[in-house]
């Protein structure tokens, strides 16, 4: 497999606090990534990383033969444009679903959209809520939409924060197909942060923890589950307190 | 008195309205590059402006009174207007309205969800797009932040008395010619010019609460 982000050195910084710290870490084109870990272990903020929204502190993130380095404080458009990341708390503009799921699209300067935004609110399930004003929907449906915004860029790199955290169970079913789906049909990468170890085993090619910033142990998701090398990582997969 | 009344009403509404219109030009970007962005000396500017929206119109005037006058090395330069013009009101009125234009801006911007502009960022979006959709999001701060701008200077009597010196047919606006026929003795001609000035307040800050109205539904 092609390796789509490779990073080096990795440490993110904020007011003299490490919060990452990734001595090496690489992401495949069309794997299933997910990244498990303790809330505040440093996973949203590779997710902003990868996203390019914010330079690194130190190390580099390659991306397609591309640097993002702290000298570096803007990717190009074009490539920053190949990654969406839809975040734990979406925030919808005050209009209908169908303008949310187009807004990017718009941000793109593409006008002819409304197949392409159809299309993402028939796989998000949404297609009859289309003309709904988002102030007026659930958090499934929130998060339903955030994903139909995200996928309606058609993006190579899909970035997910906790895509189905306090969502009920027809929600998460609905939203771990479509991630299933996107990776199998489109060959769409997929780095999914969850605290949820169950999801991850069940939709991750491979799987990462991260532990207070730093990436304990990355392995096929059968192998990390089943037969982890750290002790920590065993630990956290049987629900004990790591630190 | 109606020719020069309505005199008097079209200059106050056009110094007013060019002084307005130039500051927004200026304090809504400021606003906007001061609620987004960090950068060194921030604080300092903060502090300027906080200390602009409350300065003394009659200092505001004295200050443009030395820079416009001939004693002053900057006078001689071509973009700036005469003492005693209509322009050299409006530049008064422009420095008193800027820091309440910026300043509200800038609160308003501060208080939209800074995730906001990171996830329209993560839509693909570039930095100009990401501070449209803040400013989208804080535009009935906006509105306030004009309609603060508006009341500072429509209002306002001591920078252009000085500047403009009160002449009549070229400089004398509402507020100047209230204090002139108050000083006169003439307190009914007085009350009516005031009544004028507050009728031209209400017509346009119900314009503005109307137009919030709107882009809130919008």
């Amino acid at each position: 497999m092609k390796i789509l982000y490779h990073i080096d050195q990795l440490r993110q910084i904020y007011q003299g606090r490490t919060v990452l710290d990734v001595t090496e870490l690489s992401i495949r084109q069309g794997e299933i990534l997910a990244v498990v870990g303790p809330s505040g272990a440093g996973k949203s903020t590779l997710l902003r990383l990868l996203a390019f929204l914010e330079p690194p502190t130190e190390g580099k993130i390659v991306f397609k033969d591309h640097e993002f380095t702290s000298l570096i404080s803007e990717m190009p458009l074009a490539l920053r444009r190949r990654v969406t990341l839809v975040f734990q708390r979406p925030l919808l503009i005050n209009t209908s679903v169908r303008a949310n799921v187009a807004y990017g699209l718009r941000l793109r300067g593409e006008r002819d959209h409304s197949f392409r935004v159809e299309q993402a609110l028939r796989e998000v399930g949404m297609e009859k809520m289309a003309n709904v004003r988002s102030r007026t929907l659930s958090g499934g449906e929130i998060q339903r939409t955030a994903l139909a915004r995200a996928i309606v860029l058609q993006p190579e790199v899909l970035l997910l924060d906790e895509p189905t955290a306090n969502l009920d169970p027809y929600n998460v079913r609905l939203i771990e197909d479509l991630i299933q789906r996107l990776n199998l049909q489109h060959g769409m990468t997929i780095v999914l942060v969850t605290h949820n170890i169950f999801q991850a085993r069940r939709l991750a090619h491979r799987t990462a923890l991260l532990l207070d910033g730093k990436l304990v142990e990355v392995a096929e998701t059968g192998r990390f589950f089943e037969n982890p090398t750290d002790s920590r990582t065993r630990a956290f997969i049987q629900g004990e307190w790591v630190c | 008195m109606d020719a020069q009344l309505g005199e008097i009403i079209l200059l106050s509404l056009r110094v007013s309205a060019t002084a307005l219109f130039f500051s927004s030009l200026c304090g809504i970007p400021a606003g906007i590059l001061l609620g987004l962005n960090r950068f060194p000396g921030k604080r300092l500017v903060i502090i300027l402006i906080y200390t602009g929206m409350g300065f003394p119109p009659v200092v505001i005037g004295l200050l443009v009174y030395f820079l416009l006058s001939q004693q002053s090395p900057l006078s001689a330069l071509p973009f700036l207007p005469a003492l005693f013009t209509p322009e050299a009101m409006i530049l008064a009125q422009i420095i008193l309205a800027f820091p309440l234009v910026a300043g509200f801006t800038m609160t308003a911007v501060q208080a939209v969800d800074p995730a906001l502009r990171l996830q329209v960022m993560a839509l693909g979006a570039t930095r100009a797009q990401a501070a449209l959709a803040v400013l989208r999001q804080a535009k009935n701060g906006v509105i306030a932040a004009i309609v603060a701008g508006f009341g500072g200077i429509i209002s306002e009597v001591g920078a252009v008395m000085m500047v403009g010196g009160n002449i009549e047919g070229r400089t004398r606006v509402l507020t100047t010619a209230i204090i002139l026929e108050t000083r006169q003795g003439n307190f009914q001609t007085a009350l009516a010019l005031g009544l004028v000035l507050l009728g031209i307040a209400f017509v346009i800050n119900a314009l503005l609460f109307v137009l919030q109205e709107r882009w809130q539904d919008a």
